[in-house]
């Protein structure tokens, strides 16, 4: 693809998303869809962690574990601590990297099905954990969380509070979608640099890896803990905007869904897990119709996707090419 | 002149099997080095202890005077005795000119972060490995087909590409685990002629385990025959070739296969 039509690309994507959504979601009066499309937004910046464990050669199906701790870590600083959730958000994703770290060490050498099964644990751990915690108010959770207030330096108002806006809605979706932008961004120029050249390298072949000089711990590890910071600050947005958090609010099903979401976009593309997201979660959305059959038809089609693109849904692209060669 | 590398009585046992037992040599400067021996004699468990691919269970390795046994391959690989394996491992999703330059990482100035934004340093990095793997792909001959996909390639190329990437970490010494298996004999020739490039022009110290007698005892400058994990004989090609040890060792193998 040409530099100038990936740079038409990208600004068409962005007016659609900050432009043409707002504009039809007016027209047509369907409110409702900032919700789903915030949900979605972040639930892709979720999603992108969980690409990028898959593409240093791990199965990630741990994501919903840091999901939650950074809702708690961010609803906890707010309503214990008084904090600006603006402050908490970071502090969320760094919390979980650190806390990735420390899981990661023992747990990445594991390859394969045994490093997922691990994860596929993490999520029920945090869960239990959430339940059990006194600062995390047990089962009954943490509600009535304040709307995320203003950033002002030196009276000078950086982030406007978002009750100040008229359509709450909207802003959510605004913050949701640059977010997302900004992440998917900062992953392609990972991906597209030489670090992404190291995690090809240790996705394809560990051993080959170290023995040209990788240090083969540390990549999974740096790789790993931005994957969990990821998980963190979605998790953390997820919180404002719902304005609780309960330790169900991120359960084993989202964990799942974080790694299916990666397999339908597919994972050799970065933007993969945007695609993912918006088809697996409108899916779903669309099926509810056909109410007992939901399931069922939503798995049907997705194992269908699954073996007719193994690749994922931006495979079909690719092929398009290789044909048109 | 005090040897680049020594093996001093190195020994590892798999549970009762004692896979390579107190083996001790030492290897100079700039010399190309062969270990031989029948299947299972312990020679792909001796370079995988000297890369530290494996732990010793006795004894140690010593690189320039200080000990490079049971640390991490990388860090190994980082002193310059780099391992290429027995197996055709390459990273087969890469084009070969891609598995060339990802394998200059220990020539790397700039930091992960200096690679994400992009330094000054990071570029001058990028700029350098793709001339430098340029350069290597045409000295191995790869150069007509570095834009292959390296799962495409045939068993000769994908010989050669792993010696292309073993250079490319610009190692002080080179272990190369059969580098001649499945080739046939032109091939061979070729690649014998590529190792002592390697040695010649580059400076790089070679050890290598093989088959191919013939090529063995062209390419050699001494040899250390391994039978049963030990050490049965070291010396030059002619020495080898008349060792009663050696041909007892071989004894019950047809005498042409091995070229003796
Ligand atoms: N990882 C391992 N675990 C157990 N036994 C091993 C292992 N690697 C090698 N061996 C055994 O050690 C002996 C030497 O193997 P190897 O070094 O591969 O021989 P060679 O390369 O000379 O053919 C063999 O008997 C082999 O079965
Ligand atoms: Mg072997």
């Amino acid at each position: 693809m040409g530099t100038g039509l990936r740079i038409a690309g990208v600004l068409l994507f962005l007016a659609i998303v900050f432009l043409g959504v707002p504009w039809a979601i007016q027209a047509s009066g369907r409110w409702d869809f900032y919700y789903t499309l915030t949900s979605v937004a972040l639930l892709a910046i979720a999603s992108a962690g969980v690409w990028l464990t898959f593409y240093i050669g791990r199965i990630n199906i741990g994501q919903g574990a840091y999901a939650l701790t950074g809702g708690y870590v961010s609803a906890i600083l707010v309503m214990q601590a008084g904090w600006n959730f603006w402050l908490t958000l970071p502090v969320a994703g760094i919390f979980c990297a650190l806390v990735s770290v420390l899981i990661g060490l023992p747990i990445l050498r594991l390859r394969g099905v045994y490093f997922a099964m691990v994860t596929l644990v993490l999520t029920e751990v945090a869960r239990l954990t959430a339940l059990a915690l006194p600062i995390t108010n047990g089962a009954k959770g943490i509600t009535s969380i304040p709307l995320p207030g203003e950033v002002s330096i030196l009276g000078l108002t950086l982030i406007p509070a978002i009750d100040t806006f008229g359509d709450v809605k909207l802003a959510f979706y605004l913050v949701a979608a640059a977010l997302m932008v900004i992440v998917f961004a900062g992953m392609y120029r990972l991906v597209n640099s030489r670090i992404g050249h190291l995690c090809r390298s240790l996705q394809q072949n560990e051993e080959l890896a170290s023995s040209i000089g990788v240090n083969i711990t540390y990549l999974r590890i740096v790789a790993y803990a931005i994957s969990s910071f990821l998980g963190g600050i979605a998790g953390a947005m997820f919180v404002a905007i719902s304005q609780s958090i309960y330790p169900s609010s991120f359960t084993v099903v989202d964990s799942v869904n974080f790694m299916l979401n990666c397999f339908l976009g597919g994972l050799a593309y970065v933007f993969g897990p945007i695609l993912g997201t918006l088809v697996l979660y409108f899916g779903w959305d669309l099926l509810f119709e056909t109410g007992r059959f939901q399931l069922l038809i939503y798995s049907s089609v997705l194992i269908l996707i699954i073996v007719l693109l193994p690749n994922g849904l931006l495979s079909v692209f690719e092929r398009k090419r290789a044909t048109a060669r | 002149m005090s040897p680049l590398l020594e093996v001093r009585s190195v020994t590892r046992r798999f549970g009762g099997l004692v896979a390579v037992d107190s083996v001790a040599f030492d290897v100079a400067e700039k010399e190309i080095l062969s270990v031989i021996g029948p299947n299972g004699a312990g020679k792909s468990t001796l370079f995988k202890l000297i890369a530290s691919f494996l732990k010793t269970s006795s004894g140690e390795v010593i690189f320039k005077g200080e000990k490079i046994s049971d640390r991490s391959p990388h860090e190994v690989a980082r002193r310059g005795v780099v391992r290429t394996f027995q197996e055709t491992t390459i990273f087969r999703g890469m084009t070969v000119r891609d598995n060339v330059i990802v394998a200059h990482h220990l020539r790397s100035k700039a930091s992960l972060a200096g690679y994400f934004f992009a330094s000054g340093d990071a570029r001058a990095d990028e700029a350098a490995f793709a001339r430098s793997a340029d350069e290597i792909c045409d000295f191995i001959g790869l150069g007509e087909i570095k834009d292959e996909m390296a799962s495409n390639l045939p068993q000769g190329h994908l010989r050669a590409l792993g010696i292309a990437i073993g250079l490319a970490t610009d190692p002080a010494v080179l272990l190369l685990d059969e580098p001649f298996a499945g080739m046939n004999h032109d091939e061979t020739m070729r690649t014998v002629e590529l190792v002592r490039g390697v040695r010649d022009e580059r400076g790089v110290t070679v050890l290598l385990v093989e088959h191919d007698m013939p090529a063995v005892m062209s390419i050699s400058d001494r040899i250390v025959v391994l039978n049963f994990g030990q050490k049965i004989a070291e010396g030059t090609p002619a020495e080898i070739r008349a060792d009663d040890k050696v041909i007892e060792a071989y004894l019950g193998a047809e005498d042409e296969s091995i070229g003796l």
